[in-house]
Order: structure tokens, then sequence, then C-alpha cells
């Protein structure tokens, strides 16, 4: 059982107007002088949006900078796979956007379940990251006229998005990657590839170190510094089938948490709603068809299940329920994230989804090449459409796509304040990792912001409030601490080895992603959550009797990477269903059956659970600790969240 | 259930560096046509481990052609038959019966690590070399204060598309990098942000591609038959004007 509520966390939110929070936090912030930023060392782990950004604006100030990624290049990660774009303030369009709206947006789009301070923050920091990205070579899409282009994304009433083709987290990435790589040139910025992060150094409760294991020879190794960042992403294959890149995990994060860091709302996951829908049981991940799609696309399926094996031709258009459009009359095929992934399922729940076992949905382009040609469409689409069509073996520009939701992206992550630092003195925590800014649903094209926005901006100003009172260099890795946490990931990996079983990793991390998938998936009850929190023990007793890794640790070795992945997902989550089950409401990407109104809509309970659920270890995954930070609107009131 | 194949699997086995590696015989029976390249080689890895074997060492992340991580020669061709990248073949390109050979990329600017994975970091050195334009974080002018024409930026867009995976290295005859150094500069030279270092850039990334140890363009094209973004080879030709010019100016400097 959950122990009773204890003392919230402060999240050192700047007084002031809204509005006036950031600059003032800036104005306020402290320096350090050049001579002695030389001398501290900020230990940076992962290189993708957030990471990078901040590793190379680091070092720009003249921070000395260790970088770690698990990747072969930090080019690699994870971010590189995003495809529709990234949200600004711009308002080059001239249609009425602004700082306060996309602020708005992205709180309401959160349902209420973010901190004004920090989203108003992100909305500001919007307009200088596209002007970064473009002076580092970013290729946006650009209009005839030679200026910067963009489209309306996810939901949003206004055109925010600037994009490069469908492949904006390449680009974005691939230009924070060339700001490191300028660094690592310049010799202020040591990194280290096919590294993986295995555990977290507290030095008097300070984090001042890591431990990893060298993923070409199997070395163990200590890094010491003088604060931490994990920029390590999102816990969204807890699932096992995601839209993530493979080796995305939470091990880093996870491992950060059982040394003391808080996890906040470990139960704010998003599921996408056009995906391609799953074919097979050996089937690895799931491919993310971007939702720039719903732009020209219609989704329906048949109104009768009786025409749900038919040919998609052979279907009257009166025989379509174009079921968004029907039930969202103002948003239709744009309504957001959450709301169209349930209202695809509640249409195959019904038995009327079509493709292989009845889970998917029509995602139809035949007006749209009707109204602007098969060459338009070519042009903003080409690459998703050759990706569906090498994936099904089925053209899309002639037979509607199947898509069914499939999660993507999680909201939760280790608790942060406005300094993005963990209630762990020295730990800050950056991009999906942290749980900051998008409450309980994250709008389209707004990871990408965050992720450079903490990375280019926040951070290379907040750090220095932590640091301005460490003495550089004060711990080396000759500090005991530093031996104890090496020697407890020598014996964890001895510990993995020694089992000797006969399951593989993998196996057991099929089996919970489809028990989460089910018990803690798009739909939550109390019933499935408890069933969850009895079962997902039964597993990890099973995985530390039956687990099988071949080889040693003393060489590459691919198979124990992946066992101490899905170990950790093996106790988180447990974590994630206690907060499923104790977040007694239902907002954005978190459904509770309990909790919905007699139209199925989704009930929230300000009242009761307008906070950020903030946990702690306690050493027993059955009995976490969860302390709550409450959440003011000083701003935007709550309200129902209403798309119709 | 849907359709499967029985294949036989020739694949490279490596310890490490040191070891000359040698081609292994595996049987994969019952695959299924829907399966991509790499979940074939899941499904095989995860039969070798139950029956205490070493699984097969490859390298893959996205697995949706974009993070240029996946990296196997199959039947002699770099990410195989079609252009594409591994994890975007699927088995349905093969016939029942077919015997598939697979090696890791090989040059002698990417080591082997283990069986079918490589070293491809001598690829980050060239991008540190000057693959980049030297704007300071927070330096930046209002992104719409420099027009480019669209034309221009979607040429600097085909050539930045690059995933760095290396299949045009392990193409080429002569284990050239050019068309990996070529869409760099060719990107970052096709927009008014990125020229006023193209000289620079340049002479210093053509420099760091020789001293990894690649080797040099005879004109051949087959890293753009292979390049799975469909990069031009024309880029090399525009890196080598752009090249000559840079050096002669040096020279007479
Ligand atoms: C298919 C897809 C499409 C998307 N499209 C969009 C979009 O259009 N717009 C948008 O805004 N967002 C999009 N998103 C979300 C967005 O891409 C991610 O949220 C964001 O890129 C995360 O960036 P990050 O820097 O936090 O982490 P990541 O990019 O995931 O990077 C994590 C880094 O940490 C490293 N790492 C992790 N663990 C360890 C460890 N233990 N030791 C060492 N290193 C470690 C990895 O090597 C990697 O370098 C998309 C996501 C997906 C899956
Ligand atoms: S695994 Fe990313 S490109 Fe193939």
């Amino acid at each position: 059982m959950i122990q009773p509520l204890t003392a919230t966390p402060d999240a050192r939110i700047p007084a002031g107007p809204l509005d006036r929070k950031w600059s003032r936090h800036r104005q306020d912030s402290r320096l350090i002088n050049p001579k002695n930023k030389r001398k501290f060392r900020v230990i940076v782990v992962g290189t993708g949006l957030a990471g990078a950004a901040a590793a190379a604006s680091l070092s720009e100030l003249g921070y000395k900078v260790s970088v770690f990624c698990f990747h072969d290049s930090p080019r690699r990660a994870h971010s590189i796979a995003a495809q529709g774009g990234i949200n600004a303030a711009k308002n080059y369009q001239n249609d009425g956007d602004s700082v306060h709206r996309l602020f708005y947006d992205t709180i309401k789009g959160g349902d209420f379940r973010a901190r004004e301070a920090n989203v108003h923050r992100l909305a500001e920091i919007s307009l200088q990251i596209i002007d970064q990205c473009v002076a580092q070579g970013v290729p946006f899409a650009r209009e005839y006229g030679g200026l910067l282009a963009n489209r309306s994304f996810g939901g949003a009433q206004v055109s925010r998005t600037f994009y490069a083709r469908g492949q904006t987290g390449q680009q974005l990435l691939l230009g924070a990657y060339a700001a490191l790589e300028k660094e690592i040139a310049r010799g202020n910025v040591e990194m280290h590839s096919r590294s993986e992060m295995l555990d977290l150094v507290l030095v008097d409760g300070h984090a001042k170190g890591i431990v990893t294991r060298d993923l070409v020879n199997g070395r163990i190794e200590t890094h010491a510094g003088d604060c931490v960042l994990l920029c390590t992403g999102g816990y969204a294959n807890v699932f096992y089938l995601s839209t993530n890149a493979i080796g995305s995990n939470v091990t880093a994060a996870w491992r950060a948490h059982k040394r003391g860091a808080l996890f906040a709302n470990p139960c704010f996951t998003q599921i996408h709603p056009t995906c391609i829908p799953v074919h097979g049981d050996y089937q690895s991940k799931l491919t993310l068809m971007s939702e720039s799609l719903r732009n020209d696309g219609r989704v329906w399926v048949p109104k009768r299940k009786e025409d749900c094996g038919k040919a998609p031709d052979q279907i009257a258009e009166q025989d379509r329920d174009y079921f968004l459009e029907r039930k969202y009359p103002s948003f239709g095929n744009l309504a957001p994230r959450d709301i169209s992934s349930r209202a695809a399922k509640e249409v195959c729940d019904e038995g009327r989804g079509v493709g292989p076992g009845g889970l998917g949905v029509y995602l139809d382009f035949a007006e749209a090449v009707a109204e602007f040609g098969e060459d338009t469409i070519r042009d903003r689409y080409a690459n998703l459409f050759d990706m569906y069509a090498q994936i099904t073996g089925e053209n899309p520009y002639k037979t509607p796509m199947r898509i069914y939701p499939a999660v993507h992206y999680t909201m939760g992550g280790l608790w942060v304040d406005y300094n993005l630092m963990s209630n762990l003195p020295g730990l800050h925590v950056l991009g999906e990792a942290n749980f900051s800014d998008h409450g309980a649903n994250r709008l389209g094209a707004s990871a990408l912001m965050q992720g450079l926005a903490d990375g280019y901006f926040v951070i290379p100003v907040t750090v220095a409030n932590y640091l301005a009172d460490e003495t550089p260099g004060a711990v080396t890795a000759g500090h005991d601490a530093f031996r104890e946490t090496e020697k407890s990931v020598r014996d964890a990996t001895d510990r993995l080895l020694g089992i000797r079983g006969r399951r593989t990793a993998t196996s057991f991390h099929r089996e919970l992603g489809l028990l989460m998938w089910e018990n803690c998936g798009m739909a939550r009850s109390r019933q499935s959550l408890t069933e969850a929190l009895q079962r997902i023990p039964e597993l990890r007793a099973e995985f530390w009797e039956n687990l099988r890794v071949p080889g040693s640790g003393e060489s590459f070795n691919q198979q124990l990477e992946l066992a101490g992945r899905v170990a950790d997902y093996l106790e988180f989550a447990e974590l994630m269903c206690h907060d499923a089950l104790h977040r007694e409401e239902s907002c954005g990407g978190h459904f509770r059956v309990e909790h919905q109104t007699g139209d199925g809509e989704a009930m929230r309970n300000d009242e009761d659970f307008s906070f950020v659920s903030a946990w702690e270890h306690t050493g027993d995954f059955s009995k976490p600790q969860l302390h709550s930070e409450p959440l003011e609107f000083d701003v935007v009131k709550p309200s129902v969240r209403s798309y119709k | 259930m849907s359709e499967t194949l029985n294949l036989i699997l020739k694949v490279w086995r490596q310890q490490g560096p040191a070891d000359v590696g040698r081609f292994e015989e595996i049987d994969a029976k019952g695959i299924p046509v829907d399966a991509s390249f790499l979940e074939m080689l899941d499904i095989i890895n995860e039969r070798l481990i139950e029956n205490g074997a070493d699984p097969v060492a490859f390298d893959h992340d996205c697995r949706e052609g974009i993070c240029g991580t996946c990296s196997l020669v199959i039947n002699g061709m770099p990410h195989g038959p079609k252009q594409t990248t591994t994890c975007q073949l699927h088995m349905r390109s093969f016939r029942d019966g077919d015997v598939i050979w697979i090696e890791p990329f090989r040059a002698n600017a990417f080591p082997v690590i283990k069986d079918l994975t490589v070293d491809r970091t001598a690829f980050d050195r060239i991008i540190a070399a000057g693959g980049y334009v030297s704007v300071r974080t927070g330096a930046a002018p209002d992104a719409n204060s420099m027009p480019v024409p669209k034309e221009q930026a979607d040429d600097a867009f085909d050539a930045a598309t690059c995933i760095g995976c290396g299949a045009c290295v392990a193409a080429c005859p002569n284990a050239s990098a050019m068309l990996f150094a070529a869409a760099k500069i060719g990107h970052l030279d096709s927009l008014p942000q990125g020229k006023p270092e193209t000289r620079r850039r340049v002479l210093a990334m053509v420099r760091t591609m020789d001293a990894e140890g690649f080797g040099n363009c005879t004109n051949h094209y087959e890293c753009e038959a292979a390049c799975p973004k469909e990069i031009s080879a024309d880029w090399i030709t525009r890196m080598n004007r752009l090249h000559n010019k840079a050096a002669t100016i040096e020279a007479v400097r």
C-alpha cells in the first residue's frame, strides 16, 4: 500500500507576474566568473536534443563537459526519429499566435496538470530556438519568398509548427550534434559513446558522478564531476512495443530514482493515434505515421461490423463512419492525440476495426489526392508514404492506410524544480526524461521544443544556481562513494550473468509489455491495475530465477545490456501502476474507466488531484512514498477540455 | 498465421577486431514474410540463446530508417537488394529456400567490433573537423532576417538528409567517404548561414577523411546506388570544385 502523503518538494518558482518570471529569474540567477567556469566539470548523460544542446552550450560558456551515450555516435539518439515538427510562437503567419496562446494551448493540452511558470517559459523560449536552429543551418521548409514555412499540427488552430519535410527531429538533432562536435574539436568536451550509465554517485547527498559500462569492452568505469545532467529520454518501451527506438530505456532515470530522486507522474503516458498496426508476435517495434498526415487524411471505419472484412473501396461512402469528424465537428481529424486514440479504440472495441485482429482504422487520402493531386501529396508526405509502403507492402496513394494507436511518449519523468534540478542537489534532468512541461498530455511538436529549450536556453542559466555554491573539483573519483557504487554495479552485472536460466530478456520484456498495454494502457481500471500490481512482482521474481544471459560481462554483450534494461522496467512498471491506481481521475493520457462521462469523455477531478505526484523509492517496490506538489493556476482557469 | 520462409543464412562471425572471422551457416526456418530483416535476426538470436549458443551481434536502434545505426551487407550489397536501410528491408523481398549472405560494413576505417557491428566513429571525427556553422547559442539573429530561396533550401535538405550510416563507404571499392563528406559540405554550402566557412570546412574535412584511412573517389558511383537516402554523387563533384578552389587559395596565400 501507498504510504501517506508527506512533505511537498519546493518547485522554486520565481515570484512575480507569469510573463516576467523567466526574465527576472535570468537576472537573479547566479553568475560564475569565466576563470572559474573552466574549473567545473559537468557530466551530461544523453545526446538527444536535450543533451547535445546542453553539452554544446555549456561548453561554449567555458565549462568542461563529459558526455555519455549508449549509441555508437551522439547523432543517433532517439530524437533523430521525430517527424512532424517543432512549435514556436513566431506568428510569422499573422494568424493570431502569440507566446500567450502557445502557453495557453500547452496548459490546456496538458489537461491542467503542468506548471504554469514552466510552460510560459517554454513558450517564451520557443522564439529563440528557431533562430538558433536556422543559424546552425537547419534546412527548415521555406516558402517561395524565401521565408520559413509553417503548418498547423496536432490540434492547434494556428500554424506555428516549423518542419523539415518529415524529418524535423533529424535535422534539429544534426544541428545540435554539429554544435557538440564543434566543441569536441575545441577540446572542451570529452565524448564517451557506446557507454551506458548504470548508476549515479552521491557524495553527501549531492550528485557528483556516474558509473558507466563501456559497451565495447565491458569495463565498468567511474566518472566524477561537479554536477550531473540526465538527458536520457523517455520510458515508453516499458510497453515493449512503442514508437520509440529499440534502445530507449528508463535505466538512468530509474537508477537515479533508486538513489533518491523523486519520479513524477509515471502514469502519464501518451498513446499516438496514427501508427502502423501490429502485424505479428515477432514484432519488435511500432512505426509512427506522423500526425501531420491527419491534416489531409480522413479517419474512418465501416458503419457496420459486417463490412469490416471487405476491401475499403468496396464500402460505399454512406456506409463509412468518419468518427472523429462526427464526434468532434470543430476539430475533426485533428482532435488531440489522447482523444483521437481513445475514439479509435472505442470503434475497434465495438468490433468495427479493420485489418488483422480488427485492430486498425483507415486513414484515407482519396479526397486529398483528388483535390490537390498525387504530386502535391507526394511533396508533403513522400517519405512517410514510402515508409508505409515498405513496411506493409501496400500503396497508400491508392488504398487507405491502416493505423492504430501506439505508445509514443512519456510525460512523466524525474521530478525537477524550475531550475531543472531534481530533489537531489546537483542532479539535473532535461528533455523527455523530466516531467515538467507537458502535464498529462503533450501536444504535437512540443517535445522537440522542450528538449531544445531545456538544453540551449534553460540549463546554461540555471546550472550556475547550483554550481555557484560548490568548490570546483572538490570531489574526485577516488572518493569512497565511487568505489561503493562501482561495486554495486559490478554485483548487479554478475547477478544477471549468474542466473543461467532458460528465458531470454526479450521474452520477459515482451510479456511485461503486453501486461502493461492491457492493464495500464489506453484505458485503466482499478481492477486492471490491481491485477497488474499482483502480476508484475511475480514476473520479476521469475526473471531473477529464470533469465538467460549468454556471454560474459567483460566483452561486447548486447544481451547483457538488454537484460539490465528489462530488469529496470520490471521494477519501474510497478510504480507506474501504483501511480495510475492512486490517480482517481481521468486526465490527458491517463484514462480511468471509472471516471468518465455518460458519453465516454474523460472526467478530471481538480478538487482532489490538481497536483504533481512525486514518488520516493522506499526500498520496497510495493510501498512507494507519495509526495505531492500542488498545482496553482493563476492565469488560466482550469476548464473542461472540450474539442467538440 | 502469415506465410513463412525457410532460409539458409551465411553470417559473418568475428569475436573482436583481432579475430580473423569466418562465415557460419545458420538455419532460418519458419520466418514470417511480414517480418523485417532485423526481426528475422531477432528470431534467430532468440533461438541461438535458447540453444545455448552465442547470438549474432548487430547494430540497430530506430528501426525506421532514420538513425543510421543498422549496417549490414546483405548478399554483397550494403543494406541489401532494395535502396533502403537494413531495418526497412522486409522478408517479403526474399524467396523460400534463399541463401542469404550477411556481412558487416567493411572498410579499414570501420574496424569490426563483433560479428556485424563496426566502429564508425571516424565519421564523427570528420564532422568535428568542420561540419558545422560556428555559431554560439544565443547569438542568432531572427530566423526570418535572412530569406533563403526555396530551391536552395530544398537542395540543402537533399544533402542534409544523410543518416551517416556508412553504406557509401561499404559500397565503394576504395572505401571512400566522399559522399558522406560531400553531403555535409554541400548542405552547409547551399545555405547563406554555412557559406562563410566553406573554404575552411572543405579543406579540414577532406584532410580528416584521408587521415582516417578512407580511400579516394575514382567514380564508380556505387555510393550513390547504395545510399538509402538517395544522395546524389553530384555532391561529390561540387565538393571537388569547392576543394580545388579552397586549396588554390590556400596555396597562393
Ligand atoms: C517516432 C517519433 C516521432 C516523434 N515526432 C515528434 C515531433 O514531430 N515533434 C516533437 O516535438 N516530438 C516528437 N517526438 C518526441 C521527441 O522526439 C522526443 O520526446 C525527444 O526527441 C526526446 O529527446 P531527448 O533529448 O529528451 O531524449 P532522446 O533523444 O531519447 O535521447 C536520449 C539520449 O540518452 C542516451 N541514454 C539513454 N540512457 C542512457 C544511459 N543509461 N547511459 C548513457 N546514455 C543513455 C541515449 O544514448 C541518447 O543519446 C517523436 C517521438 C517519436 C518516437
Ligand atoms: S535502425 Fe535506424 S536506420 Fe536502421
